[in-house]
């Protein structure tokens, strides 16, 4: 669906405005729409998970009849083409020809900190379920950037680095896309797996897109570890677990995906060599928590297909920002309330089941799932949740203050504890 | 260096020869760096992918994606260039917009998401390659390179058409004054080339995978592979493309800071320096 | 071996200085108007069109007067952009050193781009950049403790009184008009009328006796330090700079701004980048199809109009008055 049907539609879905009983100033002011940007890669390499974005983003609005506290939701959708400039052009659009409220969306990192620098200046705020940059809610975080229904780089995989531990793995590589997500995702995982005891032998960092990972391969088979923390993306995840299997490494040496590597958006279009593989993440689509499974089954009458993390996110966002406006009672305008409330609502009816609520750094904490990628009885591939670790925050169990002192994930600072 | 990486160099190499093999006959003969070779790869890979998935038949979704992506290109030679005849810088502009508009459309037709060609089960799995377990498919890579690249020999050196398409490399007035009718022959290279691309985006489509930027990347390697081994040349493609791919497998093993530059780097001083490459000649 | 000089535009006849003039002041005085007539996200649409005709117009220095058409000339841009962020986020400079940091290394960049490139013309001319300014542009990306990687660099770099769309867009303006009529004189200059005669016949000029070699070094590298100037004006517009900035596809764009206008006309610089951004702005409010449109534009200008707007618009008044 393009972006003018979905605003035609949103008009159509709406009831009468049927407010009463209000002095006639505020009642005009409320019955303006509230005017939301959305922005989403929609060409490029990301160009699937961009729609999946926009869909979620649909769905849930479409779920509460296009309308919130009295007030018409009008959605402008804008393609960031993946490409940074592109995405500051666009949103100086929404913001400054559109006059939206609020921002939502970007996939790709750079695009979410060019945009965040950006309304860093002006005061909009702007909401980012899938931008996991650790620093927008740590030690570069931004009043009016929030990052509802989404979690930081770093959160999902420290759970992984203990899962680790626990299954008893001594040595372990990692082996990652050469970009700051995958930086922090690593750092995340190193530094729980160190910690505990662990040892890193070797980190492999690859340039995004790369088509044949066999160089990496052919190393880590060599070199005699357990497990190897696998931070891949997109068509690189992928590529990588074809290649895995096609190279018989599967079951020899024990994998531990980040979440992004195991998503619906990867998994769905691949077969037996993604059976049995474990990530962790707050959002498993074979989840048997009955809101998850309406979620899903909604989602895929809907779009036929399940749910990823693109369209669960800007789902769940959605839902969240919705349940603030209408604690403002749809008094969008004034944006010190509206990000008040946003930051102080427990999200109770969310598809994950559990009330989600933010830490006072801006950044939601989860039960995170161990998950494995199984089997649907009728064929399908999906994640099914086998163990959790509750309540897991951006800081694990480290003192934010004391955390934040230590540098950012780097390529350089890993978090790995020196023996 | 490893065995194993060895083979995952050569594998590579040998794809970038099937692209690079008819972007090579393109450049030689037409003069037209076809900017839109990449953009070939891709939808011969999509259209492959498609029948593969489909029928369930490797073979049949070769023959369609080298007959699909050769109607598409001999569709963009008569449809498109020959408007702009004997003006080289206007052809490669043109080549730029069509790989703009081949990507948009692959993207309306298959969408961004990932797909990688189903292999055939007689190609799955591994085998002992000198003590090294090797995955059979790349190998089969492989074998179709050199396959092509003996066909192609053949073809060049043995039959008329071949004769032809060398002398136009060479000269091409030359061989118009002699009552050829050139634009034929024109036509025929450029369907083949595209049959070629078409071909390696379906055997690249099974271990690489394809997706929307796919084909700016193997545009790039087919770039930097013709011209190290020179325009028009059959075994300057083959070197050329060994060379690319054996440097950038070992430059992400031994130096995955200086990705690019391993093989720009190359590029960039030959043109400077021998811009007819390896084995290119004079026209 | 070189190939023939490759030129998209035909010979054209240059305007006379007194009308070229009376354009500028034309379009001077509708630029000043600007911010009058439109609100606040055109004005820095226009602000937009201004740094990126700036683009194109020093391609044009090549690809039309010195008939060698780059693919590297955004790369040049972008790493201005990158010297002025990374000078004052990163370095801690002033923002004047970091803006003279940027136009420096852009026009060292240009400089040695020209040392290897100038012995080609053509086809190959063009692959050649293209690598180098593919180099540029791996650098960029991998290079992350400098240029922040695929993050780029951020930074909140322009000053207060410059801080809103008009003042900047002003700001812009003068800068523009400034620069124009300087890349005007130099191409209008004997030095300009040599590299056309190099483009023309590079053979000849060889023979009355003119270093061939060290007019294209200095126009290639002018024509970069053009180009530096628009990216640091580029980095107060955005604030930001990531590796898109220096990729192929700003190199290409700009190309096709400098064609779509009319290569060899230098004020086809403004058009094109006036015709290719609004296009762009018009054509996304309704389709996400702006590639194919790209494209498509692309296949147009090539078939029916290799000589650009201006180019067409001349040749009708040529044809005109005779």
């Amino acid at each position: 669906m393009d972006r003018r049907t979905f605003l035609r539609n949103s008009a159509l879905a709406v009831a009468g405005s049927g407010i009463a009983a209000e002095p006639w100033r505020i009642a005009a002011a409320q019955a303006t729409p509230i005017k939301i940007g959305l922005m989403a890669p929609l060409t490029g390499v990301v160009a699937a998970g961009g729609k999946e974005v926009v869909e979620g983003f649909q769905m849930f609005w479409d779920s509460v009849g296009g309308e919130i506290a009295g007030r018409k939701i009008e959605v402008t959708v804008e393609d960031d083409a993946a490409n940074p400039d592109t995405a500051l052009q666009k949103a100086r659009r929404l913001v400054e020809q559109a006059n939206v409220h609020f921002l939502f969306g970007n996939i790709l990192a750079n695009t979410g900190l060019a945009v965040a620098n950006y309304v860093k200046g002006n005061g909009t705020p702007y909401f980012i379920p899938v931008i996991a940059a650790d620093d927008l809610t740590q030690r570069a975080r931004i009043p009016n950037v929030v990052r509802v229904a989404g979690y930081s780089a770093s959160q999902t995989p420290r759970p992984a680095g203990d899962y680790a531990l626990k299954q008893g793995y001594k040595k372990a590589a990692t082996i990652s896309q050469d970009y700051s997500f995958g930086h922090e995702q690593c750092g995340g995982f190193c530094q729980t797996f160190t910690e505990g005891g662990g040892q890193i032998v070797q980190q492999f960092w690859h340039p995004l897109n790369t088509a044949d990972l066999s160089p990496y391969l052919g190393q880590i088979a060599n070199l005699g570890v357990d497990a190897v923390f696998v931070m891949e993306t997109g068509a690189d995840a992928s590529r990588f677990i074809q290649q895995w299997s096609n190279f018989g490494l599967k079951g020899k040496i024990q994998l531990v995906m980040c979440q992004n590597a195991t998503d619906q958006s990867v998994i769905r279009t691949l077969g037996a060599e993604a059976e049995g593989l474990v990530s962790c993440a707050h959002f498993a689509e074979g989840s048997p928590e009955p809101s998850t499974q309406k979620f899903v089954a909604d989602y895929e009458k809907r779009y036929s297909k399940l749910p990823s993390i693109y369209g669960f996110s800007h789902f769940s966002g959605a839902m969240w920002v919705a349940e603030a406006i209408k604690k403002v009672n749809g008094k969008v305008e004034d944006r010190e309330a509206l990000l008040t409330a946003v930051r102080s609502i427990e999200l109770s009816n969310s598809p994950l089941g559990k009330t989600v609520k933010l830490d006072p750094y801006g950044n939601p904490i989860y039960d995170i799932f161990v998950r494995k990628v199984a089997r649907r009885s009728d064929g399908k591939l999906w994640n099914v949740p086998v163990s959790t670790y509750p309540s897991v925050s951006q800081f694990w169990k480290y003192d934010p203050e004391t955390y934040m002192k230590q540098p950012s994930y780097s390529r350089d600072f890993q978090g790995i504890k020196k023996t | 260096m490893s065995l194993f990486q060895l083979l995952n160099g050569l594998t590579f190499s040998a794809l970038l020869f099937l692209v690079a093999s008819g972007f090579t006959l393109i450049f030689g003969l037409l003069r037209i760096v076809n900017l839109a070779h990449g953009a070939l790869y891709l939808i011969g890979g999509y259209a492959g992918y498609t029948i593969a998935v489909k029928t369930g038949s490797f073979l049949l979704a070769g023959l369609a994606a080298m007959a699909f992506v050769a109607l598409l290109g001999g569709a963009l030679e008569q449809g498109l260039l020959r408007f702009v005849r004997a003006a080289e810088l206007r052809q490669v502009l043109l080549t730029l917009g069509v790989a703009f508009v081949l990507n948009d459309m692959a993207l309306v037709v298959w969408g961004g998401d990932s797909f990688t060609v189903p292999i055939p089960s007689a190609l799955q799995g591994a085998v002992s390659v000198a003590g090294v377990i090797y995955p059979k498919y790349r190998l089969f890579v492989l074998l179709v390179g050199v396959l092509v690249f003996m066909f192609l020999w053949f073809l060049l050196n043995r039959t008329r058409l071949g004769a032809l398409i060398r002398a136009g490399v060479d000269d091409v007035e030359m061989v118009e004054a002699s009552g050829i009718n050139i634009r034929r022959i024109f036509l025929t290279t450029f369907v083949l080339g595209s049959a070629l691309a078409g071909l390696a985006g379906l055997m690249g489509g099974a271990f690489l995978s394809l997706y929307p930027s796919a084909d700016a990347e193997i545009l790039t390697f087919s770039l930097a592979t013709v011209v190290i081994g020179g325009r028009g040349s059959l075994e300057g493609a083959a070197v050329g493309s060994l060379l690319v791919g054996l440097l950038n497998n070992f430059g992400q093993v031994l130096f995955p800071e200086l990705a690019y530059f391993v093989i720009f780097g190359p590029m960039a001083l030959l043109l400077a320096f021998r811009p007819l490459g390896l084995f290119g000649r004079t026209a | 071996m070189s190939g023939a000089p490759m030129k998209i535009d035909a010979q054209l006849p240059t305007a006379s200085p007194a009308n070229g003039w009376i354009v500028l002041l034309g379009v001077l005085a509708v630029g000043l108007a600007l911010p009058a007539l439109v609100s606040g996200y055109y004005v820095s649409l226009g602000t937009q069109v201004l740094i990126f005709s700036l683009l194109a117009m020093s391609i044009d220095i090549m690809a039309g007067y010195a008939g060698r058409t780059p693919l590297c000339h955004g790369a040049i841009f972008g790493v201005s952009t990158y010297a002025v962020l990374y000078g004052v986020s990163v370095a801690g400079f002033p923002l004047v050193t970091a803006i003279a940091l940027g136009i420096a290394a852009a026009t060292c960049v240009a400089a040695i781009f020209a040392l290897l490139a100038i012995r080609t013309s053509g086809v190959y001319f063009l692959l050649l950049t293209l690598a180098l300014g593919m180099i540029i542009w791996g650098i960029c990306l991998r290079w992350t403790r400098v240029t922040g990687g695929e993050n780029g660099i951020r930074g909140d770099i322009r000053p207060a009184f410059l801080g809103g769309n008009v003042p900047f867009y002003y700001a812009v303006l003068g800068l523009a008009a400034v620069l124009a009529v300087v890349m005007w004189r130099f191409v209008s200059s004997p030095f300009g009328m040599s590299l056309k005669g190099i483009r023309d016949s590079e053979g000849r000029m060889q023979s009355l006796g003119y270093n061939t070699n060290l007019h294209l070094f200095l126009g290639f590298t002018m024509s970069g330090f053009f180009a530096g100037v628009a990216g640091a004006a580029y980095a107060l517009f955005n604030n930001f700079v990531s590796p898109s900035t220096v990729a192929l596809t700003q190199s290409v764009e700009g190309l096709l701004m400098a064609i779509v206008g009319g290569v060899g006309t230098l004020w086809g610089g403004l058009i094109g980048a006036a015709a290719i951004i609004l296009l762009e702005n018009i054509v996304s409010t309704y389709t996400e199809r702006w590639p194919t449109v790209l494209g498509l534009t692309f296949i147009f200008i090539m078939i029916f109009a290799p000589e650009g707007v201006l180019g067409k618009l001349r040749a009708v008044l040529t044809r005109f008055r005779n």
